[in-house]
């Protein structure tokens, strides 16, 4: 069926014309809105698009990284300065998935996908989305368990703290096909310290819940001690601690399950 | 509902259509353009079949809005042969047996030619992770990797 589509010149523009039309969608890099559309998605009426260059800037001149929602993944692994998002963006689809695929986008991509957003909820991310109301900064843990709502929106940018090394950050994608397939699990680990002893644990799980999730209870047993292999087990034994994995084709939630202390143990001693 | 006048380059010739909202770039090509050679698998982004070259770029074209190529430049496996002549990248996939059905072939040789125009000289991994998009069930990959690498070996492959 026919759709009507709607280009604007600038992000408010698209953001009002979102927040107006409840059938309309906001087209990014396509991945997943003519996905819906070939797959006779009726509840998409227009299409809307936005031609602001803001939406594919990247600020990482700072400690504190902006990334348009427009950025793709392609031109993440361009960035040199963006290297530590180089893991999760390669583990991203094929060259052509990654030459569309957006930031942004991937902020919606339901189980299996949406890998990249695992790595932004442990660096503690913030969105920031123009809605009805205006333009408001929003914890990416907040967003994603609100993810539904923020569909009539506009996602503008995501922004985080640059990790102080390249330990600090670690990101793991478990997939039956390598280099490209839907997640078993991903998880993504940062684990700021000082003095040698972690302070602000963060550990992101993608496939384990409807959206990626925060695995809670293995930052807690992480926080306060160094990284040893008496902290990894105790993390590893509490990583499905609130967790609420499903079954699909790819794997059982039972396996997911039994797999993620498996791999949480490996992520964090450094294994490959 | 009113058609969208859209203009672009189709393998080095501008082209003028009409298209209907929504309409995914795959199906203006293979329908209002009849360039036949992008084939439509998945419609999902997971085969890579109809992987063309949209500015140089490796594009899905089933999941490229077709209103969003105004202008650009789209590259086919229709455009790669130059008149009766093979390009290398197609003379190297039939010295290596690289097509068996031939579905994935032409997405298989876009995927190829976008490693090739970037970097002449790949490695076996690199041509690996290359058409890591591009689904095969009948080669088993190892013909089309040895296809690409024969083809990178061969003078003129990024012609």
């Amino acid at each position: 069926m026919p759709v009507t589509v709607k280009t604007f010149a600038s992000t408010s523009e698209a953001a009002a014309a979102l927040s107006s039309d409840r059938s309309a969608r906001y087209l990014g890099g396509g991945t997943l809105v003519m996905r819906a559309l070939n797959e006779g998605d009726i509840a998409i009426a227009t299409i809307v698009r936005a031609a602001d260059g803001a939406l594919t800037r990247i600020d990482a001149s700072s400690t504190r990284v902006v990334i348009g929602a427009g950025v793709t993944f392609a031109r993440i692994l361009a960035e040199r300065d963006l290297t530590f998002l180089h893991a999760p963006a390669r583990s991203i689809g094929g060259p052509a998935v990654r030459n569309m695929g957006t930031v942004g986008g991937n902020l919606f991509a339901s189980v299996p996908y949406g890998d990249f957003t695992v790595a932004l909820l442990a660096l503690d991310a913030v969105v920031s989305v123009h809605g009805g109301l205006g333009v408001r900064d929003v914890a990416i843990d907040e967003f994603l368990q609100t993810r539904e709502r923020h569909v009539g929106a506009l996602v503008l940018s995501v922004s985080c703290q640059r990790p102080a090394s390249a330990e600090a950050f670690r990101y793991r994608k478990v997939a039956r096909i390598k280099p490209k397939g839907g997640s078993v699990i991903t998880l993504a680990a940062h684990l700021p310290s000082g003095g040698g002893r972690i302070s602000g644990a963060r550990i992101a799980l993608g496939s384990m819940g409807p959206v990626p999730v925060r695995a809670k209870a293995a930052e807690r047993a992480l926080e306060g001690r160094s990284l040893d292999g008496g902290s990894i087990n105790a993390a590893a034994a509490a990583v499905t601690e609130g967790t609420s994995p499903a079954d699909n084709a790819l794997a059982s939630a039972w396996y997911r399950r039994e797999i993620a202390g498996v791999h949480l143990r490996r992520l964090l001693s450094g294994q490959e | 509902m009113a058609k969208t006048a859209l203009q672009f380059r189709h393998n080095g010739r501008d082209v003028a259509i009409f298209v209907d909202g929504g309409v995914n770039l795959l199906v203006a090509l293979r329908e209002l353009i009849g360039d036949m050679t992008p084939k439509f698998g998945c419609g999902q982004g997971g085969c890579g079949a109809c992987s063309v070259l949209v500015d140089g770029e490796l594009h899905l074209s089933c999941l490229t809005l077709a209103e969003t190529v105004a202008g650009r430049s789209v590259e086919t496996l229709d455009g790669l042969k130059e008149g009766p002549n093979l390009h290398p990248l197609q003379r190297a996939f039939a010295d290596n047996f690289a097509a068996q059905c031939g579905y994935c072939t032409p997405g298989m040789l876009m995927a190829a030619k976008a490693l090739l125009d970037h970097n002449p000289q790949p490695s076996r991994a690199e041509v690996v992770e290359a058409i890591s998009g591009n689904i095969c069930r009948c080669t088993g990959y190892e013909p089309i990797i040895n296809a690409v690498l024969a083809a990178a070996a061969a003078p003129r492959a990024r012609a």
